[in-house]
């Protein structure tokens, strides 16, 4: 002898009719618990997939070579050469006979004040050459790139960032004019377009001069970082073993330089905005949590209304099974429809917000959904264990006199 | 029918046990009209729960047809309740959301019956306490013996063979008393067994048998049409049914 499913939900149906109120706010409460976890781990996962197209957008592959050794694989405690040698513009033209390698970008880095007429500005300056446009797509927005001459000679020329160029010479031209860099003056040949931060180094706060430049600008030959554009034939395992290999014979045999390949930026970003996400989600199962104890709260005082219901219900035949059975039903019964708000609600958000800022889709990672439906319906069953046992529990006898035991 | 037998129940009332039966041995045929009367606190509710399967004995033993109840299992009792004892309350007890149809085929739904045949039997036992034309009706727009005609069709849609009533006629003025009356011995014409708990002298003198209790035990039991001659005892110190 057991209740007919259908029966059981027409006798919540009508439950939820006659308390219209009470169940509006609970679906509302639950609803709200399953869209924000789609939502959040959304944004999450959104963040994630921009990262990636970010990533892709520089369209071909980058190995990054630095001075020193952030980490040793294997072998003892380095006991002579403890001062990594510097990486010099000899090292970077080693490298580009390497096969695979495309385009190699030295770089040198360091802050100078650039200043025209009476306006000065303290800059981060990198010293580089026309590969480092190649390698970064980058592009300027008026007059043109470093040539390939800045590869060797220390040409007296620059190109500004946007908000350089902004900040010095307003909206009057810069092509063309002369700038003191540091001690030096030199012609400015391009702006570059404007576009945003990329790869943590914004683009608009910057100046660009040939490597050589830089190096007596400088007084220093060590490079901050070589950049490399590899074939995307090629493998940048193989490339990375044979870049360690060239620096090893330039170096007296020491291995003193790090390469970092995009894929392992790419995948150190990818494991971190995973965490996030999934972090998130925890967040946004508290409420859904909160919902769940809402629920629970309601049935309690909802078991107090109905003792003499469910007395009666004992005395026409119902079993304490049956009971407890209608309790936790009611509870599911009530997670599904608010779930299935929930999941309206979010998507619907999810469909606007893609309409209105392509650029950073929201995209609810596949398992968002069956996450949220498993705390949503975990919560339901856990929080209306209680009130059903003490419904399952009550009296007959008093319950229908409207005692309490 | 029902045989029982050296039935004790104590209850647990503000810390003191409480003696609501003691001893009672009692047998009922098939087809018995039977009217409980006493004082308040006297067991009569006991026992009518203790019959109806809603209780269950501190010792004793209590025989339905041939089954032994106090050794089943709570999910045997609700069934062996639901198929074969209906009951009726002096509050009704109707679910005041569910239309008077609704609320008679519960037991029928709780037992899991399909709806073609749900649909059968209630309109057959509306027919029988005279409501057919009220069944889309809730509770609230029925009168007290409509009200309690309805709790009636209930008790019976499953068919039962023991109809156990609790002051059926407590909350009703003598017309609608005398009506719901009426459906009762009606019923209990066409065979089923029925037990009925009373404060009203009147209601039950109409029973054929007539057990009189007292201080949780059966003082007389009288069959045929004597009129009882007790009086009224003293009130019995141990109060139980405080709502009596």
């Amino acid at each position: 002898m057991s209740m007919r499913l259908t029966d059981q939900f027409t006798f919540n149906r009508q439950l939820f009719l006659r308390h219209r109120v009470r169940t509006l706010l609970l679906l509302l409460a639950v609803a709200i618990g399953v869209a924000s976890v789609i939502l959040l781990t959304s944004l999450g996962e959104g963040a994630r997939g921009y990262v990636d197209r970010e990533f892709s957008a520089l369209g071909n592959r980058i190995l990054a070579v630095l001075p020193g050794r952030k980490e040793t694989t294997g072998g003892g405690p380095p006991i002579y050469g403890a001062v990594p040698r510097d990486l010099t513009l000899e090292d970077a033209n080693a490298l580009a006979t390497i096969p695979g390698v495309l385009a190699v970008a030295p770089i040198v880095a360091g802050t100078t004040t650039v200043a025209y007429s009476n306006r000065s500005r303290e800059v981060i300056t990198l010293g580089s050459t026309d590969a480092f446009f190649a390698v970064r797509q980058l592009d300027v927005g008026a007059g043109r790139v470093l040539s390939p001459r800045s590869r060797s000679e220390p040409l007296a020329v620059c190109v500004l960032g946007v908000k350089v160029k902004r900040e010095l010479f307003g909206s009057s031209r810069a092509l063309g004019e002369w700038v003191r860099v540091g001690d030096r003056r030199m012609r400015v040949i391009g702006v570059l377009e404007e576009r945003g931060e990329s790869l943590g180094l914004d683009m608009r706060d910057m100046l660009l001069i040939p490597v050589r430049t830089a190096e007596q600008l400088f007084d220093s030959p060590s490079l901050f970082r070589i950049l490399l554009d590899i074939a995307p034939s090629a493998d940048s395992d193989k490339i990375e073993q044979k870049i360690l290999t060239v620096i090893r014979k330039r170096h007296d045999g020491e291995e003193d330089v790090t390469v970092i390949s995009q894929d392992s930026m790419l995948a150190a970003f990818d494991s971190i905005l995973v965490t996030l996400t999934l972090a998130i989600a925890a967040i946004a199962s508290i409420s859904l949590l909160v919902a769940g104890i809402l629920i629970m709260n309601i049935s309690l005082i909802s078991v107090s209304q109905r003792r003499k219901e469910i007395g009666l219900l004992k005395a026409i035949g119902a079993s304490s099974r049956q009971i407890k059975q209608l309790f936790i039903g009611e509870s599911l019964l009530l997670m599904s429809m608010g779930s299935a708000a929930g999941i309206t609600f979010a998507f619907s958000l999810i469909l606007i917000f893609a309409r209105l800022w392509p650029s950073f889709p929201l995209q609810p990672p596949v398992w968002a959904v069956p996450a949220a439906l498993l705390v949503a319906f975990g919560t339901g069953l856990v929080f209306s264990i209680m009130p059903a046992k003490q419904a399952a529990a009550l009296d007959p006898v008093l319950a229908l006199r409207g005692l309490q035991p | 029918m029902i045989k029982l037998q050296e039935i004790n129940k104590t209850y647990q009332v503000g810390g003191s046990p409480l003696r609501a039966l003691c001893d009672v041995s009692l047998q009922i045929a098939s087809g018995e009209y039977l009217s409980v009367m006493g004082p308040s606190g006297s067991g009569k509710s006991t026992l009518l729960n203790m019959i109806g399967l809603l209780d269950r004995p501190d010792s004793g033993r209590y025989w339905f047809d041939t089954v032994a109840t106090e050794e089943l299992s709570e999910e045997r009792r609700a069934r062996l309740r639901g198929e074969n004892i209906g009951f009726i309350f002096q509050q009704f007890h109707l679910i005041n959301r569910l239309s008077a149809f609704e609320n008679i085929e519960l037991p029928m739904m709780l037992a899991g019956h399909p709806l073609k045949q749900r649909r059968n039997t209630v309109a057959d036992v509306l027919a029988m306490v005279g409501l057919s034309a009220r069944a889309s009706h809730k509770p609230n727009q029925l009168s007290g013996g409509q009200l309690q005609r309805v709790a009636i069709a209930r008790a019976i849609v499953m068919r039962p063979r023991l109809l156990l009533a609790d002051e059926p006629t407590g909350n009703l003025d003598s017309h609608s008393g005398g009506e719901v009356v009426d459906v009762l011995e009606k019923l209990n014409q066409d065979g089923i067994t029925l037990i009925v708990v009373t404060h009203d002298q009147t209601l039950g003198d109409r029973a054929k048998r007539h057990i009189r209790m007292v201080d949780g035990r059966i003082h007389s039991d009288h069959s045929g049409d004597t009129r009882s001659q007790q009086r009224v005892e003293k009130r019995g110190k141990n109060s139980v049914d405080e709502t009596d």
